[in-house]
């Protein structure tokens, strides 16, 4: 049924171009000098026709189940647990329930059917009665010659800036959506006992409704979400990962920039860049497969315990994913720093790594730190290598043989699978995430400014 | 120290910084190569799939028809009786015991495949016919050699008793491989034999679609919009800060936003490739308009001042001569944005595809995996059969990425005007 009314609406305005085309023809030959094209009048007639029918058609679309739903809900005010029975209702109408028919189903059902063909038949006739008016009042615009051209492109632009409205859309959707469970998870948990907390072990907080929470439950939750660990563990897979990545993503971009010749330049840039085009779960895999069990064998003829979800296995193959976005970055603002300083730096008697420790480097500094802060919210923020490869339990440690947790395995393994929602376990998860996104905003924020303060500089 | 000392302990420091930067580079690319070789080491066995050659008696009598035989009554008559008497016939058991290790040498599936032969074959009925049937997944990883045979029993998933069978049928020849067409057309399975992409793959290619249809023409009016419309006050830099923090966001918050605000406020059918979509354009929707920006930026604005002149309005001048010369570059950050989409993981896990789904989606509102996600889930398999078949589904995705990223580079190397 949507789709034949969508089918409708779009041959509707292919045929209104051709039709507003051909009556601006007319127009001319009737001696009449158009004030735009004659297509114009074609996109005018179109633009009126789709517009505002697609959007009347996409709002009741959207708004119609939750309408529908409360309207039969309503009706059944004794009902306990409301989205079930709604739910049971509606595979009911739909012919694959399984289960106890109750009365109230089939009178729902019942219900249900009488609301939905008048929600149907208002629909089509809404639209309908949009598709017309809003065609007359094109076509008598037509008809006397406006300045169809304008207009369209008025009606574009708006287009256009719609479009790229969706980008504060979506920020305000994350905000919204983390700030919301947020809230509800620190009005039961103190905020302070999540951020100081030291231990963290969200499977005793199983209470299931969280406005029915005890006094005693209350208590033992409290030290429950103690978040500590998480950002311990966090911090130190994104220093092992740093560790690994600094040094060989620096020196491979100065190695590229100042040293290579224009063939290996050629072949071992784009190998490099593979790195960071391979999907983050492929690393996972090779990590928990393959370097972590690795690691366990080599620390055990070494004569050490060595967890096979370690830190250290994460945290390395997480620097080797990093790697490229170091090199390719330094790489670019290596090559960015003028040549005179270097030829200056030369003309004294300078050699080559001379040059580049004393004055490359220097000139480059900004670029280079912002370059490593976005490695490292890039580092806090993966996800899949340390849910594959790092461990489960939230321990305060710094032995990087042991297995640690992060921020972002918390969060998975708290949604992962079916969770219900309005449980303290469920909202720690968003709180989880609230506190990511604005650790990454801050790093993001300082290393677009100390990126672009240095390119200002030289350009 | 001498001059010449000096000399010589700076051009050793010289020497010695090169062979830092050169041995970083020789690293990565070392990574690289490990990384690639292990995958496909581990994965190219999953292309086959081992087969054991069966006399299959198909009595009729066995099988209680109560019609004529044609495809019809065939498919629902029930095999199971006669594919255990013929299975048993390869190998003399004593007890049920044994009897129960005969048939746990082949797939479950076995029953249906005996079946399927007879009704692509029913002139065969009442005659004994060798028939291949899928071995189970540890005769599989046996017969590929991924199992050691000289540790203790006890140690093995294969028993002794089983291993004899395996040996004589070795011997008689009726062990072989064939092409695993079943990891192509088989969805998910518990059994490592029996599991196949074919579901991940068209989640994937749901998801990937869905995605591009959303993300690509925002995308693009977005960054028309910003580079050649906007006027310069406070909205349009708030849009460009906007638009710069949300490609550096982690996707995991992006999946948070699919739970948070798709699944719970607005009600879309969970594990669903329509709902990984969204989220997922929401989520490249940034890493689009950044290329797309820039290789508008590109052209000149030479161009756009002689289109200008000769009377063309602004839009004319945008529509006719800049989106065409830049479309090489946005097409190709846009497929590259879909790449990274492609391979994305975390955010699929929280909006619920990490359901497990054997029926192959058919529509992008059927519950189904992806690419990535399957890949998730069978690394946490426990069989070793799904260690070649995660780094089989690896290597699948990993060529996907690399066609598409080669798409993006001919099409810029090869469309896009150099200016200068």
């Amino acid at each position: 049924m949507n789709s034949l009314i969508a089918g409708v609406i779009l041959i509707l305005c292919l045929s209104s171009y051709f039709f507003g085309r051909s009556e601006a023809r007319k127009l001319v030959t009737q001696n009449i000098k158009l004030k735009a094209l004659p297509a114009y009048y074609g996109y005018y007639l179109s633009l009126w026709c789709g517009l505002p029918a697609l959007i009347i058609f996409g709002c009741w679309s959207l708004f119609e189940p939750t309408i529908i739903k409360v309207l039969i809900l309503n009706n059944f005010p004794q009902i306990e647990s409301k989205d079930l029975f709604y739910e049971q209702t509606l595979s009911f109408f739909n012919g694959n329930f399984s289960g106890e028919i109750t009365n109230e189903i089939k009178a729902a059902s019942i219900k249900y059917s009488s609301i939905n063909v008048i929600a149907q038949n208002s629909k089509i006739v809404i639209i309908a009665a949009a598709l017309i008016s809003s065609l007359t009042f094109a076509y008598r615009k037509i008809q006397n010659n406006n300045k169809a051209r304008d207009d369209v492109e008025i009606i574009l632009k708006v287009l256009l800036f719609t479009s790229s409205l969706v980008a504060i859309l979506t920020t305000v959707g994350i905000i919204v959506s983390l700030l919301f469970e947020s809230l509800k998870f620190f009005s039961t948990i103190n905020i302070f006992e999540f951020i100081f907390g030291t231990s963290w072990s969200p499977q005793r907080a199983f209470v299931r409704d969280a406005s029915a929470i005890t006094p005693e439950e209350l208590l033992e939750l409290q030290d429950a979400f103690g978040s500590v660990p998480l950002f311990a563990g966090t911090a130190f897979i994104a220093l092992i990962a740093m560790c690994v990545a600094v040094p060989i993503g620096l020196f491979s971009g100065i190695y590229l920039a100042e040293y290579a010749s224009t063939k290996v330049r050629k072949y071992s840039k784009p190998i490099i860049e593979i790195l960071a085009g391979i999907p983050t779960v492929v690393y996972g895999f090779f990590a928990a497969l393959t370097v972590g069990p690795f690691f366990r064998t080599l620390g055990e003829s070494l004569g050490l315990t060595v967890s096979s979800e370690s830190a250290l296995a994460a945290g390395l193959i997480m620097g080797v994913m990093i790697i490229p976005y170091i090199s390719s970055l330094s790489d670019d603002v290596i090559n960015s720093v003028p040549q005179s300083l270097r030829e200056g730096s030369y003309a004294i008697g300078a050699t080559k790594s001379e040059t580049i420790k004393k004055v490359v480097i220097p000139a480059a500094l900004p670029g280079i730190i912002g370059s490593i802060l976005l490695a490292v919210s890039r580092a806090i923020g993966e996800t899949m290598i340390v849910v594959m490869a790092a461990g489960l339990a939230a321990n305060l440690t710094i032995n990087p043989l042991e297995s640690t947790t992060t921020i972002t395995t918390q969060i998975v393994m708290i949604l992962v699978g079916d969770q219900e929602f309005d449980s303290p376990k469920t909202q720690a998860a968003f709180a989880l995430g609230l506190t990511l996104f604005i650790a990454t905003l801050i790093l993001n924020y300082i290393a677009l400014r100390v990126v672009k303060k240095y390119r200002e500089k030289y350009d | 120290m001498t001059k010449e000392q000096r000399l010589k302990k700076r051009y050793r420091a010289e020497k010695r910084f090169k062979m830092y930067g050169l041995i970083s580079v020789s690293l990565a690319v070392i990574f690289v190569l490990i990384l690639v070789q292990n995958i496909f080491s581990k994965g190219s066995s999953a292309f086959s799939r081992t087969m054991i050659e069966v006399e299959v008696n198909y009595d009729s009598s066995l099988l209680e028809l109560d019609s004529p035989i044609n495809q019809n009554s065939l498919k629902d008559a029930d095999f199971y009786d006669l594919a255990v008497e013929s299975l048993l016939k390869i190998y003399p058991a004593k007890d049920s015991k044994e009897e129960r290790q005969i048939l746990r040498l082949f797939s479950p599936d076995y029953e249906f495949e005996i079946k399927d032969f007879l009704i692509k074959n029913p002139n065969k009925i009442d005659q004994v016919v060798p028939v291949k049937i899928t071995a189970s997944d540890d005769i599989d990883q046996l017969n590929k050699g991924n199992f050691p045979r000289d540790l203790p029993e006890d140690r093995r998933r294969v028993s002794n008793y089983q291993l004899n069978i395996y040996d004589n049928l070795v011997e008689k020849e009726k062990i072989n491989k064939k092409f695993n067409n079943y990891l192509f057309t088989k969805g998910d399975s518990r059994d490592p034999e029996l599991a196949g992409i074919g579901g991940s793959l068209m989640g994937s290619f749901f998801t990937i679609i869905i995605c591009l249809i959303l993300s690509f023409p925002i995308a693009i009016m977005a960054s028309i919009y910003l580079e050649e419309f906007a006027p310069k006050n406070k909205i349009t830099d708030f849009i460009e800060i906007n638009i710069n923090n949300l490609a550096a966001v982690p996707s995991i918050v992006y999946g948070l936003l699919g739970l948070g605000i798709l699944l719970s406020v607005m009600e879309f059918p969970r594990s669903t490739p329509l709902v990984a979509g969204i989220t997922l354009s929401l989520m490249t929707l940034p890493r689009i308009i950044i290329p797309c920006r820039a290789s508008l930026k590109a052209v000149p604005p030479s161009i756009r001042e002689a289109a200008l002149s000769v009377g063309a309005s602004k839009f004319q001048t945008v529509f006719h001569h800049v989106v065409p010369l830049a479309m090489p570059g946005t097409l190709s950050g846009t497929i590259i944005g879909l790449a990274q989409a492609l391979g994305e993981t975390a955010p699929l896990i929280l909006i619920g595809m990490v359901a497990f789904v054997v029926d192959i989606p058919s529509s992008p509102v059927d519950p189904s995996a992806s690419l990535p996600v399957q890949v998730y889930l069978w690394s946490e398999q426990a069989e070793r059969g799904f260690v070649e078949k995660t780094s089989a589904t690896i290597m699948m995705l990993l060529g996907f990425l690399i066609v598409m990223n080669f798409i993006a580079v001919y099409l810029r190397q090869k469309f896009e005007k150099k200016w200068n």
